[in-house]
């Protein structure tokens, strides 16, 4: 039998406001442990929470990128489960009013485009964390995380394959980042994905039982399980199984999924409206302004820059994949650099830098106007394409200007014929064999000539004029 | 300058002989503090006094007082807390032991104003644990007793509040009320009590019984203090999202203007059947005064009376349920010892630390919100909440202030009611209904039964209308002397 | 009236252990409570919108700027378990 698999992802997504969603402690990754709490974070008693409306705005962008309409009235929920790292006993979330409903996102290539539909968006706050590493019989607690804010984004059970899921997680990473709304770090923890799946006979309309993964902190990690659970439940059924409900764990070490012992399986989360924050009333005047506040979406910027800057998609797509790399692409641009060209080197040699260096694009020594410059002294001719090069990795180390570089370096092309000639002559001399063939018509012998002369000149002849001298030194046209 | 004793004064009284040099803060602290020590082994009324902070605290006003720098409103005059406010490096409990040693790092919003005003605080006041109670008698650590009658309950479950105030433990006390916990301790006691508006204080500090219901305020021997702790308590604070933004009047400016004119209404739903006879006589008596002082008597309808008990003990129970949910034995508290895994701990640091009434609530609560009963139980306690707060629209309409009694008897026997929860609730009767509409509401002296147990009238007022039933209160209080009449404790 | 099962059931999630006797008890006093609420049953509510909060506000924010946390010997001092960076539990098993 023909299986079809149904997922549907639960992304987390943790906002990257100054403070925290409901007090006024500061959010901050890496912080020495319980070092940015308070009593409102930490639960104490007859402390009360304060909404953080920076946090509301940024949920809003996320609602609006995402195309979900934005409620003109929402509130939020008290969702009540015991776990220590949630101090009060509850959560502090949204039920039935979230702040936004019913959006889409279109994913992957555009041969295998597709539009997945986002159920909500809602805004809460995150838990502490609990660490178990105690040797003693003990678990360890650090609140620093209590209390940040988070989006959840629930999807449409819309995807159909692991790869689908992950094209999925992609867009909406880049989406996200493009907002400015969050740092999508899934190492940190400040992405986390949920997908829940579940398999039926292709063409049934019914879905089968879901299972819920957890424990996933990168997006191969998601796929992977994704793959392996499909497996694990078809073989399940086709062996006269029955598929349980359950959340499970991913194991990325073994490779599978297992049942989580520790939680209940049966919740009543007892969801009732928090008496401690007053409804909201959105004036349509406020949502709209955080619409058009929204920056350029990645969606948006690729179909451009394919369309205006006649780029690839391929280029397109990974120039918008981090917005740096995009502005960064955009200001060599903006500097002379003709769109391809600069795409090329951005996509090149300026990712791989940053990626050498592990930093952002926007922190190397190359400014995007001296990456024009450098294109311009490629495309005029003064200097090679090999030559360039090897000007970017001085000016990634030094952070020195391409002209300066190219003069210290002596890198100048070599333009001048009666420079070559002799070169020329000496190369077709050494490849009798090769002037031959080209004589005979076959282009393909020239790359030997010209090869020879490149090496003589130690990669500063300009290649063309190098081709055309060996052309008319042979005769031929 | 006066001859009665310190701790007779009312507050405004001494907080003008501190300020013209008569009067020390010490000397006033001092006398209060003997008159605790005195008489509280048969009373007692508080939990944990603060006698170095209290001493401090008048030495701190004696020396400005000294140096002629301002004084606060509240300079000298000595406060009682109930303890369910947090105070910053005093022991706050809720008279629960699951709180035992819960010394908080900050103090409650009205603490801070307390303290701002130059206000000694003397000590922690006993209550019904987490607030749940009408009689105090649910304390985890010991029974209060009525000033008038020693072997009766002072009412809950601000009893500790009303008792200290009755008998002369301090100038002003701070109660909260959830469902009556100030007016009804207030009407057993026979002292002044006021349950402002809903978002009138900030809750921030007030460990929350029932977030939605919650409101703090004044306990005192007579209606201007109310009025001048009022004034000191009420208004916005940025850190409850649930705090009104309204302007904080004077509350002493119009409160000796009079009720001639006012249209006063009389809810016939508040005089049933099974009310002592004695209460509805004396609160009969009492509106028989305002018609006498020129109010016009109105009768009006509150139709849900009779449904405010069912729904209040459905919303406050519910979120109860959750705002008790914090106490797990992992952040502050107590911890149950030896237990093997995390759920174990938190079951039975919950089953040891919370008393008999709170864990019935906190079951009821947990029921009304589970999956298949929400609908039924808690939305339904809300529906009914919204038709009795259109009752009081309608009246409000017609009247300025409602008079009706505070609770349906007097100061029952201790131990009289513990067997039958059911029982204690229904005495939440006449009180409930101003939480549910989120209306102010004061309950002052009105007479005594024939066994001299205090008689409470309550006045309830529009939202926001603290002026007015302070107004109101004080027109009755000016042409009777209950307010100044003393239990016979010494 | 509410059974023993429900009780045990109501217990748990809030986390009360009850023994049995206390058990039953829980189920006479609630079954009583819960009989008096169903007063409720007879006031037609169908038209009347739930009220969650007694005034109406709405729309209360924060400004996005950061305060001091409280010093963390502070913040642990209260915990009936703690060392000098974390609160302590007991382990929980995965």
């Amino acid at each position: 039998m023909e299986w079809e698999a149904v997922i549907g992802c639960e992304v987390h997504c943790e906002l990257s406001t100054k403070t925290k969603v409901f007090c006024p402690c500061e959010v901050r990754f890496g912080a020495e442990p319980n070092t940015l709490v308070c009593p409102v974070c930490l639960g104490m008693p007859g402390t009360l929470p304060v909404l953080n409306e920076q946090a509301l705005v940024y949920a809003m962008r996320a609602a609006h990128a995402l195309h979900c309409t934005v409620a003109t009235h929402t509130k939020f929920d008290r969702k009540n489960y015991f776990y220590p790292d949630l101090p009060k006993g509850y959560q502090i979330s949204q039920y039935d009013l979230p702040l936004s409903k019913v959006g889409w996102i279109d994913i992957g290539p555009p041969d295998r485009r597709k539009r997945i539909g986002i159920t909500r968006v809602h805004l809460e706050e995150d838990t502490g964390k609990l660490l178990h590493e105690g040797a003693d019989g003990e678990s360890f607690l650090d609140m620093n995380r209590c209390g940040t804010p988070l989006i959840e984004i629930v999807s449409d059970p819309d995807l159909r394959t692991p790869d689908e899921t992950f094209d999925y997680l992609k867009e909406l990473r880049t989406t996200l980042l493009a907002l400015g709304i969050s740092d999508c770090n899934m190492e940190e923890g400040s992405l986390r994905c949920e997908p829940n799946v579940s398999i039926r006979p292709k063409g049934q309309a019914a879905f089968g039982t879901k299972t819920e993964i957890k424990n996933l902190n990168s997006f191969k990690n998601v796929r992977d399980a994704l793959v392996y659970e499909l497996e694990r439940q078809r073989k399940l059924i086709e062996s006269g199984g029955k598929v349980v409900q359950e959340t499970l764990l991913w194991d990325a070490a073994r490779g599978v999924t297992a049942t989580m012992r520790s939680k209940e399986s049966a919740h009543d989360y007892r969801y009732f409206p928090e008496p401690d924050l007053p409804p909201l009333n959105l004036s349509q005047q406020f949502i709209h302004d955080v619409l058009w506040s929204l920056p350029e979406l990645p969606a948006v910027k690729r179909e451009r820059y394919q369309r205006e800057l006649g780029l690839p998609y391929y280029d397109s797509d990974v120039l918008v994949q981090e917005p740096e790399v995009a502005r960064y692409f955009e200001e060599t641009m903006n500097a002379g650099a003709p769109a391809k060209e600069a795409s090329n080197w951005v996509m090149g040699e300026v990712l791989r830098e940053a990626k050498d260096r592990k930093v952002e694009v926007g922190a190397l020594p190359v400014t995007p106007a001296r990456l024009a410059a450098l294109i311009a002294l490629v495309l005029g001719g003064t200097i090679s394409v090999q030559a360039g090069r090897e000007v970017f990795r001085e000016m990634a180390a030094t952070g020195g200007d391409p002209a300066t570089i190219v003069e210290k370096k002596g890198l100048v092309q070599i333009s001048d014929e009666s420079a070559l000639q002799s070169a020329v002559e000496r190369a077709i001399a050494a490849h009798p064999q090769a002037a031959a063939d080209v004589r005979a018509g076959k282009e393909k012998a020239m790359g030997a000539i010209v090869g020879a002369v490149m090496k003589e000149t130690k990669g500063r002849a300009n290649p063309k004029l190098a081709s055309d001298l060996v052309r008319r030194t042979l005769g031929v046209s | 300058m006066t001859t009665a004793p310190l701790h007779r004064l009312s507050a405004l009284a001494v907080r003008d002989a501190v300020a013209r040099g008569e009067v020390r803060a010490s000397d006033v602290a001092e006398d209060v503090l003997g008159r605790i020590h005195g008489l509280d082994s048969k009373v007692r009324a508080f939990l944990r006094l603060d006698e170095d902070g209290a001493r401090a605290s008048a030495k701190a006003v004696d020396a400005k007082v000294a140096a002629k720098k301002p004084l606060g409103r509240l300079a000298g005059v000595t406060v009682a807390v109930k303890d369910v406010l947090c105070t910053r490096g005093v022991e706050t409990t809720c008279a629960s032991k699951i709180l035992r040693g819960f010394v908080p790092p900050y103090d409650a919003h009205v603490v801070e104003r307390l303290r701002a005003e130059d206000a000694i605080l003397v000590g922690k006041t006993n209550l019904d644990e987490f607030a749940m109670g009408s009689s105090t008698e649910n304390s985890a650590f010991h029974v209060t007793a009525n000033p008038w009658d020693l072997s009766r309950v002072p009412g809950g479950s601000s009893g500790g509040s009303a008792a200290a105030i009755a008998a002369d433990f301090a100038h002003l006390a701070l109660g909260t009320d959830t469902g009556g916990s100030i007016r009804q301790p207030a009407a057993l006691c026979g002292m002044t009590g006021l349950k402002p508006t809903y978002g009138r204080v900030s809750r921030y500090g007030l460990i929350a019984f029932a977030s939605s219901l919650d409101q703090i305020g004044p306990m005192t021997g007579d209606v201007r203090d109310a009025a001048l702790l009022l004034s000191v308590i009420a208004g916005r604070d940025a850190r409850d999202s649930t705090s009104q933004p309204a302007p904080v009047p004077d509350y002493l400016a119009s409160i000796e203007d009079g009720v001639k004119g006012f249209r006063l209404g009389v809810p016939r739903e508040y005089f049933p059947e099974s009310i002592q006879p004695a209460v509805r006589d004396r609160v009969r008596d009492a509106i028989d005064v305002y018609e006498r002082l020129g109010a016009e008597i109105v009768d009006v309808s509150l139709p849900h009376t009779d449904y405010g008990i069912a729904a209040y003990y459905i919303v406050a129970t519910s979120e109860a349920s959750s705002n008790l949910a914090r106490y797990d034995g992992v952040q502050y508290g107590i911890r149950a010892d030896g237990a093997r895994s995390l759920v174990e701990m938190t079951s039975r640091t919950r089953t040891q630390g919370f008393g008999p009434e709170v864990t019935r609530r906190i079951l009821l609560g947990t029921y009304c919100l589970s999956s298949g009963y929400y609908d039924a139980y808690y939305l339904k306690g809300l529906r009914i909440r919204t038709l009795l707060r259109r009752d009081f629209d309608s009246a409000f309409a017609k009247v300025d202030a409602i008079l009706c009694p505070t609770s349906p008897i007097p100061a029952f026997k201790i131990g009289e009611k513990v067997s039958d929860p059911l029982s204690m609730y229904l005495c939440d009767v006449f009180s409930v209904t101003a939480n549910l509409a989120g209306i102010p509401g004061i309950s002052i002296p009105c007479g005594f039964t024939a066994e001299r147990l205090p008689v409470g009238l309550q006045v309830l007022g529009k939202p926001l209308g603290e002026e007015t039933i302070l107004r109101v209160a004080r027109a009755y209080e000016r042409e009777t002397d209950w307010h100044l009449q003393r239990p016979p404790l010494d | 009236m509410i059974r023993d099962e429900e009780v045990r059931h109501i217990a748990h999630l809030a986390r009360l252990e009850l023994s049995e006797p206390d058990l039953a008890r829980a189920a006479r006093e609630l079954g009583s409570i819960l009989d008096y609420v169903k007063k409720l049953e007879a006031v037609d509510t169908a038209d009347v919108e739930p009220e969650i909060h007694a005034v109406s506000i709405s729309n209360v924010y924060r400004k996005d700027e950061p305060r001091p946390s409280l010093p963390r010997d502070e913040a642990l001092a209260p915990a009936p378990s703690h060392d000098d960076k974390y609160f302590r539990v007991p382990k929980v098993i995965e």
